[in-house]
């Protein structure tokens, strides 16, 4: 029986020829990721047991990007155990305040994911390295620590869902419909413990950026892991920003999957996730009432590259966002903050009545840099609208993407360009 | 092993933030994250809950962020054991790697009721109502995890092998 891409390259990392869904295996690790919120508590389970080295100082990336800039004193704790961690292990990729970003969007930039690497993070959306095709995991701290010291981490051999796409989508149509649309499909947890892999020559039509919204919000269909086939326009990605080889797997013709789903990108509209859900999803031809917004958000792991916000900048020019709205843009990177300087997206975002901000995960998450109070609306092209996620717990999140939010910042209600 | 104790009784896709809310992020100690476990969907919980109570939750428990404070809350809040019909891929593995108790079995997490008083044995699986009188055999775990789970962790399992 023939493999899934996803099982090929954990055979790889397991010294199998081949495996099957459901085995359990031990696969060796390309890189482990921890941020400011899940390394303290991995760190410190490592000098509980005593575990005093890391296997490979070059294959760990420590990011402080949650509640950094430190929000608050025990978030400064936090960033200072981990600047601590990394100085005593000399980790080579620790990345401090001023040259680091949001992780899923700076590992790629810095070129440490390239295809065929096995990468868990401690943090859900590691699953966004898929987008190069590499495996790439979200795991809890104690993963994080037992990677760190071993680098070797236990799986469960995963099967998969086939999704073909095909066509090509209109103007203002992104990657983050189309995960949204598949989300309202197959539901929260319709991929459970599974891989969503991408097919398909509508592949061609989505932009790196586009591929790495698709694959980060994976793990919001509760999958193990989403993953692109490796074309021209990845290979030409991880050449721009890799020194690193690569190595690019296949599924084989005759790999089982559980499902398959064909999917046109031409037939895709703008589409909204309702609260509190991220399958509650809406075209916004669906959305019949005027759904009144108190802040839009855009940024993240999910929607904070330069072509996001390109997008944005592009529906918001010469425009003013609407009386009493706040408009937060969150840059992903500092390079992404540089480029979106010198292309004068910044002086768009400002010039309009918005606010710029140092990458963070801080809103996302209810952290800082934007919390809701009770019953406010956001419009937010993050990847979680569950109850509480930002703010109060009475108040609201409309997950969209950038043209979405873009829009909706100007008109004061959810409202799309197209 | 067994566990025995009051059911909190929840619905499908208890998520993460509303296990433990980021906004408690900012600590990592265990006893701290417990004082604010189900907090944005259980404000009592924390009030109720006894040493050995149990959770018992319907579709996709845990699922969300990776933050492994979720279990460590509800673990260091004194539950003794998650019963649900599946979990969130990543709280699945915390709650192995850091020794909660979980248990996938979907007659369990439809019929026992919020209030029950429930027993459930590790050894063979089952899971009894004792308010109800009705048992359910649960999914027990492959040999490699209970290997985890008897370390009393993963890192434990490390540093013995």
């Amino acid at each position: 029986m023939g493999m899934t891409m996803t099982q090929k390259i954990l055979a790889a990392h397991a010294g199998l020829e081949s495996v099957v869904a459901g085995q359990l295996i031990e696969a060796d690790l390309d890189l482990v990721l921890g941020n400011d919120i899940t390394s303290p508590v991995a760190i410190k389970e490592m000098e509980k047991m005593d575990l005093n080295s890391v296997f490979d100082k070059d294959k760990i990336a420590l990011v402080p990007d949650h509640f950094a800039p430190n929000k608050d004193i025990k978030s400064a704790e936090h960033c200072k155990c981990v600047r601590e961690f990394a100085i005593k292990n000399n980790i080579t990729n620790y990345f401090e305040v001023g040259r680091m970003g949001i992780e899923h969007a700076l590992l790629p930039e810095q070129g440490l994911t390239v295809a065929g690497d096995v990468i868990i993070g401690a943090d859900s959306h590691t699953c966004t390295y898929g987008a190069l095709g590499a495996f790439s995991t979200g795991v809890g701290s104690t993963d994080m620590a037992a990677g760190m010291a071993t680098g070797k981490a236990w799986f469960k051999v995963p099967s998969a869902i086939k999704f073909n796409i095909v066509g090509k989508p209109s103007k203002y149509v992104s990657g983050k419909d189309l995960i949204l649309h598949i989300i309202g499909m197959i539901g929260v947890d319709g991929a459970l413990y599974k891989s969503m892999e991408f097919v398909g020559e509508g592949i061609k039509n989505l932009t790196m950026d586009d591929r790495f919204t698709v694959a980060n919000m994976a793990i919001e269909a509760g999958a193990k892991n989403g993953i692109f086939p490796v074309d021209d326009l990845a290979i030409a990605y991880m050449k721009e920003h890799s020194k690193r080889d690569f190595k690019i797997y296949e599924a084989d013709a005759d790999a089982e999957y559980d499902e398959e789903y064909t999917i046109d990108l031409s037939t895709l509209r703008p589409t909204i996730a309702f609260p509190h859900l991220p399958e509650n999803t809406k075209t916004i031809d669906e959305i019949k009432e005027q759904i009144k917004i108190d802040q839009v958000v855009i940024g993240s792991c999910t929607n904070g590259r330069i072509d996001d916000l390109r997008t944005a900048a592009e529906i918001i020019k010469g425009r003013q966002v609407a009386d009493k709205m706040r408009l937060i843009v969150l840059p992903a990177t500092q390079s992404i903050y540089l480029q979106a300087m010198e292309e004068g997206l910044i002086r768009t975002f400002i010039e309009a009545g918005g606010v710029v901000s140092t990458p963070t995960c801080g809103p996302c998450l209810g952290g800082y840099m934007g919390v809701l109070a009770k019953g406010e609306r956001c419009v937010s092209t993050t990847n979680r609208n569950f109850v509480g996620r930002m703010g109060d717990v009475t108040s609201e999140i409309y997950l969209a993407s950038p043209a979405v939010a873009a829009e909706s910042a100007i008109k004061g209600y959810i409202a799309s360009p197209v | 092993m067994k566990a025995c104790g009051k059911v909190f009784k929840y619905g499908d896709n208890v998520d993460t933030d509303v296990i433990i809310p980021a906004r408690y992020l900012n600590s990592s100690d265990p006893a701290e994250l417990a004082t604010h476990c189900m907090e944005d969907i259980d404000k009592d919980f924390v009030k109720n809950v006894k040493k050995g109570d149990i959770i018992v939750a319907t579709k996709n428990f845990g699922c969300g962020s990776s933050r492994e404070h979720a279990p460590i809350s509800i673990k260091a809040s004194g539950v003794s054991c998650v019963i649900a019909e599946t979990f969130a891929r990543i709280f699945y593995r915390n709650s192995i790697n850091i020794g909660l108790p979980i248990m996938e079995c979907k007659e369990a997490s439809v019929a026992i009721n919020n209030g029950d008083e429930v027993e459930v044995d590790f050894d063979n699986g089952v899971i009894y109502d004792k308010t109800t009188g009705e048992s359910f055999k649960g999914q027990p775990f492959p040999e490699f995890m209970q290997k985890i789970i008897n370390a009393e962790g993963l890192l434990n399992k490390i540093k013995n092998s």
